[in-house]
């Protein structure tokens, strides 16, 4: 047996007696997913246990170097602990912006006294973070943003206004950008900060969406005062940091599509629309779930090379643009889909005569349509492969 | 399972695409078209491939080959297929050449070495009138005669059939037209008496060819495989030959997106260039991911073949539907990108739309493919 077939091995024994059996089977349910944080609200206690459980061996972020509180694990053993986590059906230890995108940015771009003072609480799911990009006037169009950031000594002043800031009214943290030159080109002008939610003048407001929930929120800085130790890179190099991160984002909304379990919709279209032949009964139903299912096969695939390819020492380059692109309307068709087999019991708002798997469902396909928006549209993510992958003139 | 390649692969694929590069396969397809040549690909090209070792690939070591697998026979596809080099690779060496493998050593001692060494070829006659992508769809019979059979029937659309050496014919020796037992396969050496080949002219301008069987007599020692079993004999032959083929469909797509691209950066309308216009940006785009996506199924599919998964036909039937789409769209797209220019003749483009509708169309199109990746699944 080889190193990674023993360590396979030794994790499912290790997953097997200790994930709180309540947390079997929630991968689905998103409420249960551990976000970390001092303002954690828990729909499960098991939640928190799992996450701090998972600390303790550094799972939270299996990957990272031990000595800021991750794993120290390979690729290919974090890849192995992730399969064997979703194998028993258990959401990951922990998700949100700590891990997904601060803490590889603060890897990549972070001083040493940066990393020590943030990536630990990262990992122990003690700090929970948000992410400061769109302003109202600032969407697709993001180095037009026009929060300020004026140098008052060791400090910066921060005025203006956030929008979309995910899960701000929760986070205890938020990494932004602000404009510290307004004299310069709009990319030139701008640097990545630092900013403790508990700061006087920052206040966070929820906005309700087309699924009814409050994901994101209004953030707004009045007279903050931040400090300039805070700053990650350089005062004005904001940007390239940004676009490193925005790649971090890209592969993240992104690899929502590929993950999915084979022959899912296919088992849901026969449990709604019935069998002939072994066959789903709808024949034009079944064309759609079987390109669905192909095309997941596919982009997990390419996803899968994408990695190999790193692995093998070659460097990332724009891809992540298709990424995102592609892995976010995959998961918007099959969103679709899903309604197109579920029909009128897709219609559910609360209440009864439905199943909470559809109401939920229902309100996972709202919150589906804002994929090819946020985190850079569909077409700017088009954009982006037409200049940088294929040279097309601007 | 890595979906990279390693040294040994970087290298051959650079040895087949410089000798690409040399020999210009375009040119060549055309002049072959002109002169209405009835081989319609290069004997000296053909060998000149041999003598690089090409055609060795795939066969094992003991019969003379390299011992390698798909994973590097599509290497040498997508460099056929961006240069739609008419050379009969896919026919002899995968397709007929993976059949060999079921051959009687006589048999084998007959047709692998001189397939090798490019002084041979044999092709594969599966297809009839009607049948579509229905392998086991065979009405040309084999009557029992004797000690043997006699064969009577009509292949269409043989690929490279025209002056082949051999023929290996799929007939039915027992059943109904579409039952997938009592299927014979056969290897009828082309000197037999009774069977002849007629040249068909296809839109992409390839040999090809209807193999007409009029009383042929064959025995025991004709067979390949197993009497009667020859449908799952003949369905992986087609798998391994469905990979070769989806390596030359992205080789195909590679080119005309990457003229596509080209011609963008180079025509100027309304006095700028026509790349910049949003409109062809995104579909460009999408075409590049489309192809993206095709290298990886096939990458994919190579290696689920060659290390014998249990899930290496779900994943032919995945890179056939996608490289089928991909092609098609990208190709369909290149040509409207290329306006007026691209409809005329003497522009190239145009041959690499021809060449997708074929490729789609050969070892089963999307839909069958997408029906195929379903029905393995059990929906």
């Amino acid at each position: 047996m080889s190193d990674l077939d023993n360590f396979r091995e030794e994790t499912r024994a290790w997953l097997e007696e200790n994930v709180p059996p309540l947390m079997r089977g929630k991968a689905g349910e998103q409420e249960a997913f551990p976000g970390g944080g001092k303002r954690a609200v828990y729909r499960y206690p098991e939640s928190k246990q799992w996450m701090e459980i998972a600390a303790t061996r550094g799972w939270t972020a299996p990957a990272w170097p031990r000595e800021y509180g991750g794993g120290g694990h390979s690729k290919e053993e974090a890849l192995i602990i992730g399969e064997e986590i979703r194998r028993l059906g258990v959401p990951p230890p922990l998700s949100g912006f700590g891990t997904s995108m601060i803490g590889p940015t603060l890897l990549q771009y972070g001083t040493e006294e940066q990393r020590r003072e943030h990536i630990p609480k990262i990992c122990s799911g003690e700090i929970r973070w948000c992410q400061g990009y769109s302003e109202p006037n600032s969407g697709s169009d993001l180095a037009s943003l026009q929060t300020s950031a004026v140098r008052d000594g060791d400090v910066y002043i921060i005025n203006g206004q956030k929008i979309w800031t995910s899960g701000a009214d929760q986070a205890d943290w938020i990494f932004m950008l602000v404009r510290t030159d307004p004299s310069v080109k709009k990319q030139a002008g701008i640097t990545f900060i630092l900013v403790d939610m508990t700061s006087p003048g920052v206040q966070a407001k929820p906005i309700r969406l087309i699924s009814g929930a409050s994901p994101f929120c209004e953030t707004f800085f009045e007279n903050v005062s931040v400090p300039v130790a805070n700053v990650i890179g350089d005062a004005n190099s904001g940007w390239t940091v940004a676009k490193a991160l925005l790649g971090h984002e890209r592969s993240s909304i992104g690899g929502m599509g590929g993950g999915a379990q084979r022959a899912f919709l296919a088992n849901l279209a026969k449990k709604h629309v019935g069998e002939e032949h072994g066959r789903i009964a709808e024949p034009a139903l079944r064309d759609r779930v079987i390109q669905n299912e192909m095309d997941a096969l596919s982009f997990g695939t390419t996803t899968k090379r994408h990695v190999d390819s790193l692995e093998a020492g070659n460097q990332p380059g724009p891809e992540s643009s298709m990424f995102k692109y592609y892995g976010t309307e995959l998961n918007m068709r099959r969103e679709e889909l899903m309604l197109s087999i579920r029909g009128p019991q897709a219609l559910g708002w609360t209440g009864e005569g439905f199943e909470n798997s559809e109401l939920r469902q229902t309100r996972t396909w709202l919150r589906s349509r804002a994929n090819s928006i946020e985190g850079g549209t569909s077409e700017i993510q088009l954009n982006i492969i037409a200049k940088r992958v294929l040279n097309l003139p601007d | 399972m890595k979906l990279v390649l390693d040294g040994a692969q970087q290298m051959l694929a650079k040895t087949a695409a410089d000798f690409m590069t040399k020999n210009d396969a375009i040119l060549r397809l055309r002049e072959l078209r002109e002169a209405d040549d009835a081989l319609g690909y290069s004997p000296l090209v053909w060998k000149e491939m041999a003598d690089l070792g090409w055609t060795a690939i795939p066969f094992a070591e003991d019969d003379g080959g390299l011992g390698l697998g798909l994973a590097e026979v599509v290497l040498i596809t997508e460099a056929l297929g961006r240069g739609l080099a008419p050379e009969p690779y896919i026919s002899a060496v995968v397709l007929a050449g993976s059949l060999f493998g079921q051959a009687n050593d006589e048999q084998k001692a007959a047709w692998v070495e001189p397939t090798i060494t490019g002084e041979k070829r044999v092709a594969v006659a599966y297809q009839e009138s009607g049948s579509r992508y229905d392998l086991a769809h065979v009405e040309t019979m084999a009557s029992a005669n004797g000690e043997g059979w006699e064969l009577n029937g009509e292949k269409i659309q043989v690929i490279d059939g025209h002056l082949a050496d051999g023929w290996i014919i799929s007939s039915r020796s027992a059943g109904d037209a579409k039952d997938s037992s009592g299927i014979t396969l056969f290897l009828v050496p082309a000197d037999r008496q009774g069977v002849s080949s007629v040249r068909q002219s296809r839109v992409d301008s390839r040999n090809a060819a209807i193999v007409r069987l009029e009383g042929v007599k064959v025995g025991q020692g004709d067979v390949i495989g197993e009497v009667g079993g020859g449908l799952d004999t003949l369905t992986a032959a087609a798998d391994r030959a469905t990979v070769a083929l989806c390596g030359e469909m992205l080789g195909g797509m590679n080119e005309a997106l990457d003229r596509t691209v080209a011609y963008l950066n180079e025509r100027e309308q309304f006095g700028v260039l026509i790349g910049t216009f949003q409109a062809l940006k995104h579909r460009a785009a999408k075409m590049f991911i489309e192809k993206e996506l095709s290298r990886s199924v096939v990458m994919a599919a190579a290696r689920a073949v060659d290390s014998g998964d249990d899930d290496a036909r779900l994943q032919v039937s995945n890179a056939k539907a996608r490289c089928s789409d991909a092609y098609i769209l990208i190709t369909n797209e290149a040509l409207q990108m290329h306006g007026g220019i691209g409809m005329t003749d003497e522009h190239d483009i145009g041959l690499f739309m021809k060449r997708a509708r074929v490729a789609e169309m050969t070892f089963g199109d999307a839909a069958f493919h997408r029906n195929r990746f379903a029905e393995i699944q059990g929906y």
